[in-house]
């Protein structure tokens, strides 16, 4: 059972950034939806831990 | 007056009068059941099996028309059998495996249920409802003409009652008027819209869902013919519908199921010239007949309690759930299992008043899981919010390209047997590596022995079943006779694996249900008694 990193962890975030940007542009609001959307079920599986998403999901809930 | 609200498919208990009418003061009866559907009917053999009076009343004259409920489970099909007519069902019945979900017009993924070998029943069949009670009627009627005291009353339909603290009074009105009948112990089984849970004024609280789908089942002319599979659709391109399902009946009928929204005029949707506009944009130039339809609605609720004194629920009367899963016959004939031992051994007066209690426990463990279960699969096909449906497509456009999408996609949960983990009946589960599968609160998994069925050795009473363990054959707990059933798992790889697991001797109480009281893995003459005495609310 593992917990939630929420240190620093991605090496070039600028980087990350821009692209996560770039997957969208262009994009109508329905379809930026939709990417998001997969992209939460994608990287949720490859977590996978119960307890990681769980807290990852309560921390997003937080405004 | 008496009218009908349904057609009948099969009109096997007209009325007649019966004696207790002419009497000038009500006749009391052990058991009155009220309602003659599956629930009802299947409660009568349980009871009449045991020998105990029972008494059913039905506003109609016999078993309504239109297929209703096509999809029954393995573990219904193993408690019918144990009423002597499971095998009618399984011979008329449909085997299915396969499932195929489609998005749009891709196929998304294919699923198996990979049956297990080493089951008399397969995991579902598909079988209209008017068979399915048929075949109960007539098991009914097989055994009143082997003397056992059970009685089916049509046009007697239950207008009032009143509970006592010992005996209900119920105000029965006939084609030739008005009389009273008592009864000891009522079990309502008058169906989701229960007249007498009204009448008794008791909470139905839940969910309502905001959609409806039109049933059509239709027989195929001509040579077309679809696979025996289930085929599910979310967002069909022929747009008659939200999502559509296709399934096979027997007698060469087929289920199709029109996901049709919340606001629309049911009268005019049911009109045939618009049930075939929908049939013809989804199957194409196909000539076929129409067998039956109906449009339905919703709801997953169920009562606080299932059992008020001297009166029980069971089946829709006392729970609802959406069709999904087929989790709403399936689970009523759960609660018959249920609940007949129990009432059996009180009116025998060889376990005190509150094992009845237990019945209620039980079955609503087992209402929650499958409401549960059936409320996730309807949001999943009935988005309820704009994200939900974001969510929902964007499971939908992965699981083709990525297998772990698969599992969320979520078009029926289909119905599983309940297992009573942790409930007051449960007696010690002690048996070092035993499987997960068997363990305590566990329906008995079926199993090849001595080239019969595990399950057909078992049930109707308390056993103990041996594997490579001494145990005396009988056993008399304070008026509850235990016998045993010696079985070796030599030889039985799946004996072993079901019931053994890493252990190698195993003892095992079994409840009349077919549940699982207790396990260990050596005979101990003490700890059996406890756990029948905690398996019967003595203790």
């Amino acid at each position: 059972m593992g917990t939630l990193n929420t240190e620093p962890n991605i090496a070039r975030p600028d980087d990350f950034y821009a692209r996560l940007l770039a997957a969208h542009e262009g994009k109508s609001k329905a379809e930026s939806d939709a990417i998001n959307a997969r992209l939460v079920l994608i990287l949720s599986n490859h977590i996978g831990d119960a307890e990681v998403l769980d807290q990852a999901l309560t921390l997003a809930a937080q405004s | 007056m008496l009218q009908d609200r349904y057609k009948l498919a099969y009109k096997v208990y007209p009325y007649e009068r019966s004696a207790d009418q002419d009497k000038p003061d009500a006749v009391r009866h052990p058991v009155v059941i009220v309602g003659g559907g599956p629930i009802g009917i299947a409660t009568a053999i349980d009871l009449g099996q045991q020998g105990i009076a029972t008494l059913v009343l039905d506003d109609h004259e016999g078993i309504g028309m239109g297929s209703r409920a096509i999809c029954f489970a393995k573990r219904c099909l193993e408690v019918a059998d144990r009423y002597g007519c499971g095998e009618p069902m399984l011979h008329k019945g449909v085997v299915w495996n396969l499932g195929k979900v489609f998005h749009k017009d891709d196929k998304v993924f294919e699923f198996n249920l990979l049956p297990e070998q080493g089951h008399k029943y397969p995991a579902f069949i598909n079988l209209q409802q008017p068979y399915f009670e048929k075949y109960m009627v007539d098991r009914l009627r097989a055994l009143q003409a082997e003397g056992a005291p059970v009685e089916i009353r049509g046009k007697n339909r239950v207008d009032a009652l009143e509970v006592k603290d010992d005996h209900v009074v119920l105000d029965v009105m006939t084609p030739d008027g008005p009389y009273k009948v008592e009864a000891d112990w009522l079990i309502a089984c008058d169906g989701a819209s229960s007249p007498l849970r009204t009448m008794l004024g008791h909470e139905f609280t839940g969910k309502v869902f905001q959609d409806s789908f039109l049933i059509a089942d239709i027989k195929m002319k001509g040579d077309l013919k679809f696979p025996t599979e289930r085929w599910f659709w979310f967002e069909p391109s022929h747009g008659q519908g939200a999502s559509t399902l296709l399934h096979k009946q027997p007698d060469d009928v087929w289920r199709v199921d029109f996901q049709i929204g919340w606001d629309v005029d049911r009268k005019e949707e049911m009109k045939e010239e618009n049930i075939r506009r929908r049939l013809d944009a989804f199957l194409g130039k196909v000539d076929y007949e129409m067998v039956w339809s109906s449009i339905y609605t919703f709801q997953c609720k169920r009562m606080d309690s299932f059992r008020h004194g001297r009166v029980f629920f069971a089946g829709d009367a006392a729970h609802q759930v959406s069709p999904f899963g087929a989790r709403g016959a399936n689970s009523g004939m759960q609660d018959v299992d249920n609940l007949g031992w129990k009432l059996g051994l009180v009116i025998q007066g060889k376990a005190p008043e509150r094992l009845l209690d237990s019945y209620s426990e039980e079955r609503i463990f087992g209402a929650d899981e499958n409401i549960l279960n059936s409320t996730r699969s309807t949001d999943f096909i009935t988005p309820k919010s704009e994200i939900s449906k974001i969510f929902r497509d964007a499971v939908l456009s992965l699981a083709g390209k990525a297998t772990f999408a698969r599992p969320l996609v979520n078009s029926g949960r289909l119905s599983v047997p309940c297992v009573y983990d942790g409930l007051s009946l449960n007696g010690p589960d002690a048996l070092a590596g035993g499987p997960a599968r068997t363990r305590v609160g566990a329906p008995m998994v079926d199993a090849p022995v001595d080239g019969a069925w595990l399950l057909e050795k078992l049930g109707g009473r308390f056993q103990l079943m041996t594997i490579d363990a001494d145990a005396p054959e009988t056993l008399d707990v304070d008026g509850i006779a235990v016998t045993r059933l010696a079985l070796s798992a030599k030889g039985n790889p799946e004996l072993a694996e079901r019931y053994l697991g890493e252990a190698r001797s195993a003892v095992y109480l079994m409840r009349p249900d077919q549940h699982v009281a207790a396990r260990w893995d050596q005979f101990d003459a003490d700890a059996v008694r406890d756990a029948v005495n905690t398996a019967t609310g003595r203790t």
